[in-house]
């Protein structure tokens, strides 16, 4: 476990600022982002309205009118957040290792719900068999969410089931588990996407009535469990 | 009593000024993509700036008021009528009882906004009214408006006795919008964190052509066809925050403005940011018109962001005095 000082903050408009530890998966630098949007919420930022952490940034989204009200005339809220930041992310930090759950997903990987599971075992020379076993062979870490409610990116697949995007989104449905690069997702709700589909969960990620509507939370641990379709449709 | 939809339009939706504090678990704002109208529709009737309203798009639904209410239209124009009468945008309506409310043409612009004296009795969903159509969530049942929809509105004595026997009556006062241009395609942005990635020929493309809003185009985002850009590095980008006007480019050298609906995070390069004071300005434009873009530093965003703020606060305060003159007290 790194205690990461090296980190660059610049503007994502006029309203938001960022923070990047660097452009790359990577779960030492994952653990920071969260640690930090942990002191960040404890120790909130006056202004700041929401914060949304990612792999390996953290963004804060900023009122800028409020801030202006509190600081010397003249001052850019900009500079001023930026400043703040940069004060902050010195404070030394306690890292957690393991404070996330582990949570089991039952997927079916049928044919049925698995539109490019054949076509990726094709690209890969594998069986559909090898490729299910490989998805299923470790535990994921969910690095963030974002995209759509309850969204959750999960890695790293094994490099052998690595795979670029789709070129064209097309419609997949809700429960649907897939493949991007070497990052492994379930949509929680029907939605256009490039993701290559080899399974479906009964399970719903996304529940827009609990008071916490998403299941998984970044810092959880995944594992996939196959089920078949009978269990499926009883589930 | 109800506002009851007698003919749904095509893209109705309850919003607010946008909900926020769950981007974290992937849920986006939202709310309406023309805030500025949407703050001053609330104004003009009293309201608070963060009051439900229902963002109309043409051809927009069809109202009928069970009960008296005081509105008012802004945004876009859209020839509202009421009983079948020619009505103004940005002036305070008084309705009566069993009152119509239709829209007859596009005339200018892109969204409208309805707002209803004391809002919409609606359940707030994560501290906002604001539909969320992809969570099926907020707003009316989490969707577009309907036909045969009924929307509870408050009861307000007072109103039934301005009105009389009129059956509408327009008040002698209108929200002077004249210092925000309401149909400018020249956009102020910041430049993003992926600019300086982008060829030197694309930089000055960026800000010397023109971009054309093509017909891909929603409350997500705006998909612009125009030069194509090209980054220097192919380098794929691990996704990160994105957010309302973040202009990214797109793989197939096209770029794609973010509105209100859109995604909480992204991998594609930001090469832009449209500065919020033009948000509104950007909502109002329709498929078929050209932006262009034209870098600006935080200075100037943030000093047309407070000026913008200041219009809106004169405008709240002017018009509760109106009101409170015509013995319309405030909420």
């Amino acid at each position: 476990m790194k205690y990461i000082t090296d980190f660059r903050i610049f503007p994502l408009g006029d309203s938001a600022i960022t923070v990047d530890f660097g452009n790359i998966i990577d779960e030492d630098i994952n653990l920071n982002v969260l640690a930090r949007y942990q002191q960040l919420t404890n120790d909130p930022v006056e202004g700041v309205i929401e914060i949304v952490p990612a792999y390996s940034s953290l963004t804060l989204h900023y009122d800028m009118l409020a801030i202006s009200k509190n600081i010397p005339k003249g001052q850019l809220a900009y500079n001023w957040m930026h400043e703040e930041i940069g004060r902050r992310f010195q404070q030394p930090l306690a890292l957690q290792e393991n404070n996330g759950a582990l949570v089991k997903i039952p997927v079916c990987y049928d044919t049925f719900f698995a539109p490019d599971l054949k076509s990726l075992a094709d690209s890969k020379g594998m069986s559909c068999e090898e490729i299910v076993q490989l998805h299923l062979s470790k535990q994921y870490r969910v690095y963030m969410l974002g995209f759509l409610p309850g969204f959750a990116y999960l890695g790293q697949v094994d490099d052998k089931l690595a795979t670029p995007r789709k070129s064209q989104p097309v419609e997949v449905a809700a429960g649907s588990i897939g493949i991007a690069g070497r990052q492994t997702g379930i949509y929680p709700i029907v939605s256009p996407g490039g993701w290559h589909i080899i399974g479906r969960t009964p399970v719903h990620l996304f529940d827009s009535d609990k008071e916490n509507p998403a299941l998984l939370k970044p810092g959880d641990s995944v594992q996939f469990v196959s089920i078949t379709l009978n269990e499926f449709e009883s589930y | 009593m109800n506002l009851r939809v007698i003919k749904g339009g095509i893209l109705d939706s309850v919003q607010d000024n946008g909900r926020y504090g769950y981007q974290h678990l992937g849920v986006n704002p939202g709310g309406a993509m023309d805030r500025l109208s949407a703050q001053i529709a609330n104004i003009l009737v009293g309201n608070s700036l963060n009051d439900a309203v229902i963002e109309l798009h043409f051809p927009a639904s069809e109202f009928f008021f069970e009960q008296p209410a005081l509105i008012s239209i802004s945004g876009a124009d859209f020839m509202a009528s009421i009983n079948g009468d020619e009505v103004p945008s940005h002036q305070p309506i008084l309705v009566s009882k069993f009152s119509l409310l239709q829209f007859y043409r596009m005339k200018a612009g892109a969204r409208a906004y309805l707002s209803v004296r004391g809002g919409f009795d609606l359940p707030v969903w994560f501290n906002s009214y604001s539909t969320n159509l992809k969570a099926m969530a907020g707003g009316y049942k989490g969707r577009i408006l309907q036909k045969d929809d009924e929307i509870g509105i408050q009861s307000d004595e007072v109103l039934a006795s301005i009105l009389g026997k009129k059956e509408y009556q327009v008040l002698p006062w209108k929200a002077d919008i004249g210092w925000e241009d309401t149909h400018v395609t020249e956009l102020l942005a910041l430049p993003g964190n992926e600019w300086e990635q982008l060829t030197a020929s694309s930089k000055e493309s960026l800000e010397q052509a023109s971009f054309m809003i093509t017909s891909h185009s929603d409350r997500m985002g705006y998909r612009l066809s125009g030069q194509l850009l090209s980054p220097t590095s192919k380098e794929e980008l691990v996704s990160s925050a994105v957010s309302f006007g973040t202009v990214q480019l797109l793989p197939d050298g096209q770029l794609i403005v973010l509105m209100a609906d859109h995604q909480t995070t992204g991998g594609y390069p930001r090469v832009a940011h449209v500065i919020s004071a033009h948000h509104s300005r950007l909502a109002q434009l329709n498929p078929g018109e050209r932006i262009q873009f034209k870098l600006c530093d935080h200075a100037l965003a943030e000093s047309l962001k407070a000026k913008q703020q200041q219009h809106v606060l004169q405008l709240e305060y002017a018009c509760k005095f109106k009101l409170e003159g015509m013995g319309i007290m405030p909420r």
